[in-house]
């Protein structure tokens, strides 16, 4: 252990994208100390593939939006257990990040009189939901997570931010009084562990959509930093709440932007009829994400699905022309020919819900501070660990995340993380160093897969998981089917815990990295299994037959999972914003 | 049907003296998958095999290799398609150092990258909103700023492959068009005066490789020709 090599930052930052980027260009621009760590060169990030846009009242396509208008749509999608504080902190903040993206040059699509493109997007309203379909959501083309991305890197090069590009965070590192003082990583091109000392350690690992079978998340998207902090006892927040994208291309799970339906275009049974005007006669196929998926899978149900099998919907955009096509959607008409072989100026594109999102995470405050709770349900913050982006629960989407969020969420968030770590760092933060025995506790799974000598294989273990997450924790869920659900994974754990790594080399050892990730899907399965188990209600995206009903006497609550004791709490949703009224619960209705 | 012969380029540098070609025959059962996913399927039986993968749909650029004979991405690149004789070999991007097996060391190429600047430079006081510019003004970046830095184009490139360390190459000259074509930058002159010399630009002779592999359909000849286009302007 000795001899194991360590760097010392002021500031490390977890995940190299759009959340970790624009944390670190805050920090690189203080001239702390800081490095992005990240397991793929940053712009291989998943940020990369979210198409739409960045939803946010700057007020180009409507001189007259309003932050308000959007916070109470974010409020609302939500089905209200979105902390009101951060809703208003990121609504009321985005078009100052907004504007400094494109000040960073993002490519942004362009009205005529120069202003920020903005398309309507699901969910969307003017005047607190009385003023009709706003249109919100600032687009590149539907290429703005490319755009975003790109731009973030390119500005973080222009300010010598520090990079450890392909390098794998295993563990944090927590010191004798419990603070968080950094983590083990692994430098994946020679296989070298070290030991990172930090006065900060950012998670911004992102989601966990490879827990299921059917996702539109990148392969890479295995819930590190979720894993990391549930090994080191933090407790997660609202995991029950998984989004369900509506229009994942059947088959392939490539994500279709709901840009398509913002643009004009609708979706079909195979009667041809366009069946979302009978579940949301107003808002139509722009309805919340999660109200879209469950009409469809309730189309699909009663045997109105399309093709062979009649297992999906056809997305229908033919009628928008080869202009509006080419020009406002254009890597759609890509992704349509090459994963599901249809010209959409031609054919409609078959499509299904696919999971999308990880609503829930670490829980934190609008500083990105990690939050835990102690045993009389108090909130503490955890020293050292923060969070920002997907792998966090500030909680801006509460139980269903609104189409456009995610892309201000990672900027907003991210910036605020890394301005307050700053000023922490100009404060004077100082944490005891970790002894020999805190350094072991954080090696201890590496340590085992090195010394694993047989045992089951990783993909066949992987592929089991994601199957049980499928068939008992989809769309619409029920207790007895998760109740089996929950002791699959029991068991499962058990044998990823005896699984093998067969080959124990050094270099750019991808098979080291997929077990490492097993570990951590298993941690967020478990914690999603037994949060969804535990909400005795539907709200949002957690739909259960067996209890139909939004219940806001019992559950307009977080849900908080501790892991030492696989218990699920529940933890105050934020009433308080702090320049507006808050909005009171109403039935959600589109 | 018979299975798929595949020949895929092996290399680990703790325990293999030289670069070797191993054999693989796979029964796809008569599916065009992608060829990422027939990697996958080797991969489960051979977990040594080292690749690099992210998005699988053709945006992050992770996963660009030379499959039989052309760089293209794995993830958006189905068997019918390069698939001949019922056979196809996989090999590393070529041109570049490799780590192991697929994969290679983008170093140089990242180097390459970010010698041009790759970022917005405006000497004037950013407004309180976005800077205003026309439709006109931005279609002028369609066509530049989808680049995914996946290399298929400058590991393609004989004039890359001959001056990997002088010759900027289509991939970072590409984006040095980019800025130069974005009406909000204004540092075109210093941008120009570092494309100068008698490599970083002009090493390009229009073999036009960088066009045929480009799995974004980009066209970084034409990005090439306008930079040569300005920096004939200036010197005049």
């Amino acid at each position: 252990m000795s001899n194991m090599r360590s760097l010392t930052f002021d500031a490390i930052i977890i995940g190299g994208g759009g959340a970790g980027m624009r944390a670190a260009l805050e920090l690189a621009k203080s001239g702390k100390k800081t490095a992005v760590l990240s397991k793929v060169f940053p712009t291989r990030s998943h940020t990369v593939s979210a198409q739409g846009g960045i939803t946010c009242a700057i007020a180009s396509a409507d001189p007259e939006d309003d932050w308000r208008w959007h916070m109470y749509d974010t409020v609302k999608g939500g089905d209200y257990i979105a902390d009101q504080d951060a809703a208003e902190y990121m609504c009321s903040e985005g078009p100052k990040a907004v504007f400094e993206l494109e000040h960073m040059g993002l490519p942004f699509s362009r009205f005529d009189n120069g202003r920020i493109y903005q398309r309507p997007f699901g969910g969307q309203s003017k005047n607190f939901g009385e003023g009709g379909q706003a249109a919100r959501t600032c687009a590149a083309a539907d290429r703005t997570g490319h755009a975003l991305l790109h731009t973030l890197y390119q500005n973080n090069l222009k300010n010598n931010t520090t990079f450890l590009n392909e390098w794998y965070a295993v563990d944090l590192v927590k010191n004798a009084n419990g603070d968080v003082v950094g983590c083990i990583a692994m430098d994946i091109e020679t296989g070298e562990v070290v030991h990172v000392k930090s006065k900060a350690t950012v998670l911004a690992t992102g989601g966990s959509g490879r827990i299921y079978a059917s996702t539109t998340n990148a392969l890479i998207n295995t819930g590190d930093g979720i894993g990391m902090a549930l090994r080191a006892g933090v407790p997660m927040q609202d995991m029950e709440m998984w989004q369900f994208h509506p229009t994942g291309i059947h088959g392939a799970g490539v994500l279709v932007t709901e840009g398509c339906r913002g643009e004009g275009g609708y979706l079909v049974n195979k009667d041809g009829e366009r069946f979302m005007e009978r579940y949301a006669p107003n808002a139509k196929d722009l309805a919340g994400r999660d109200v879209v998926a469950r009409s469809m899978v309730m189309e699909i149900l009663e045997g109105r699905g399309c093709g062979e099998h009649g297992d999906h919907v056809f997305l229908k955009l033919d009628h928008l022309g080869e202009e509006v096509l080419s020009k406002r959607l254009p890597g759609i008409v890509e992704l349509a020919k090459t994963f599901a072989h249809v010209d959409p100026a031609q054919e409609p594109i078959p499509v299904v819900p696919t999971c999308h999102y990880m609503m829930g995470g670490i829980a934190t405050n609008v500083h990105g501070q990690a939050i835990a709770q102690d045993a009389e349900g108090n909130d503490h913050i955890v020293n050292g660990l923060y969070a920002c982006g997907e792998a966090a629960c500030v909680s801006v989407h509460g139980a269903n995340r609104l189409g456009g969020n995610s892309l201000l969420d990672l900027v907003v968030f991210g910036r605020a993380a890394g301005m307050f770590i700053e000023s922490a760092l100009n404060e004077g933060i100082e944490y005891l160093d970790a002894n020999e025995a805190d350094i072991e506790t954080a090696m201890k799974r590496i340590t085992r897969w090195n010394e694993s000598e047989g045992g089951e294989s990783v993909p066949a273990l992987k592929r089991e998981l994601q199957n049980i997450m499928q068939n008992a924790f989809g769309v619409f869920r029920q207790e007895d089917n998760m109740q089996k659900g929950v002791q699959q994974l029991a068991e499962l754990r058990e044998r990823i815990a005896k699984a093998h790594l067969p080959d124990k080399s050094g270099a750019f050892n991808t098979a080291r990295v997929e077990a490492l990730e097993l570990d951590n899907l298993m941690e967020v399965a478990e914690a999603t299994a037994i949060a969804a188990l535990e909400r005795k209600e539907s709200r949002g995206a957690h739909s259960r037959y067996d209890y139909p009903d939004r219940d806001d006497v019992n559950w307009l609550k977080h849900s908080m999972y501790f892991p030492a004791e696989k218990k699920v709490g529940q933890r105050d949703v934020n009433f308080a914003p702090k320049t507006v009224d808050m909005f009171e619960p109403k039935v959600r209705t589109y | 049907m018979s299975k798929l012969q595949v020949s895929l380029y092996r290399y680990h540098p703790e325990t293999d003296s030289a670069p070797y070609m191993q054999e693989f025959q796979v029964d796809t059962q008569g599916r065009d998958l992608m060829v990422l996913n027939l990697l996958e399927m080797i991969k489960e039986d051979d977990s040594t095999i080292a690749y690099r993968r992210s998005c699988r749909e053709g945006v992050c650029g992770s996963d660009g290799m030379n499959m039989n004979g052309k760089n293209g991405l794995a993830c958006i690149t189905p068997l019918s398609a390069v698939v001949k004789n019922n056979k196809l070999t996989l090999r590393p991007l070529p041109g570049l150092p490799v780590i192991r097996d697929l994969v290679v060391d983008m170093g140089l190429f990242y180097k390459q990258y970010e010698r041009i600047h790759p970022y917005l430079q405006n000497d004037t006081p950013s407004p309180a909103i976005e800077r205003l510019q026309s439709p006109e003004e931005r279609d002028k970046l369609d066509g530049l700023y989808e680049c995914i830095l996946c290399a298929c184009c400058s590991t393609a490139c004989p004039s890359f492959w001959w001056n990997p360390d002088k010759f900027v190459g289509p991939a970072g000259l590409l984006q040095a068009y980019r800025f130069l074509a974005d009406s909000r930058d204004t540092a075109t002159r210093e941008r120009l005066s570092e494309l100068e010399d008698p490599f970083s630009v002009f090493r390009c002779r229009g073999i036009m490789n960088c066009v045929a592999v480009c799995p974004k359909g980009l066209n970084p000849t034409r990005a090439i020709g306008k930079i040569r286009e300005m920096l004939l302007a200036n010197a005049t």
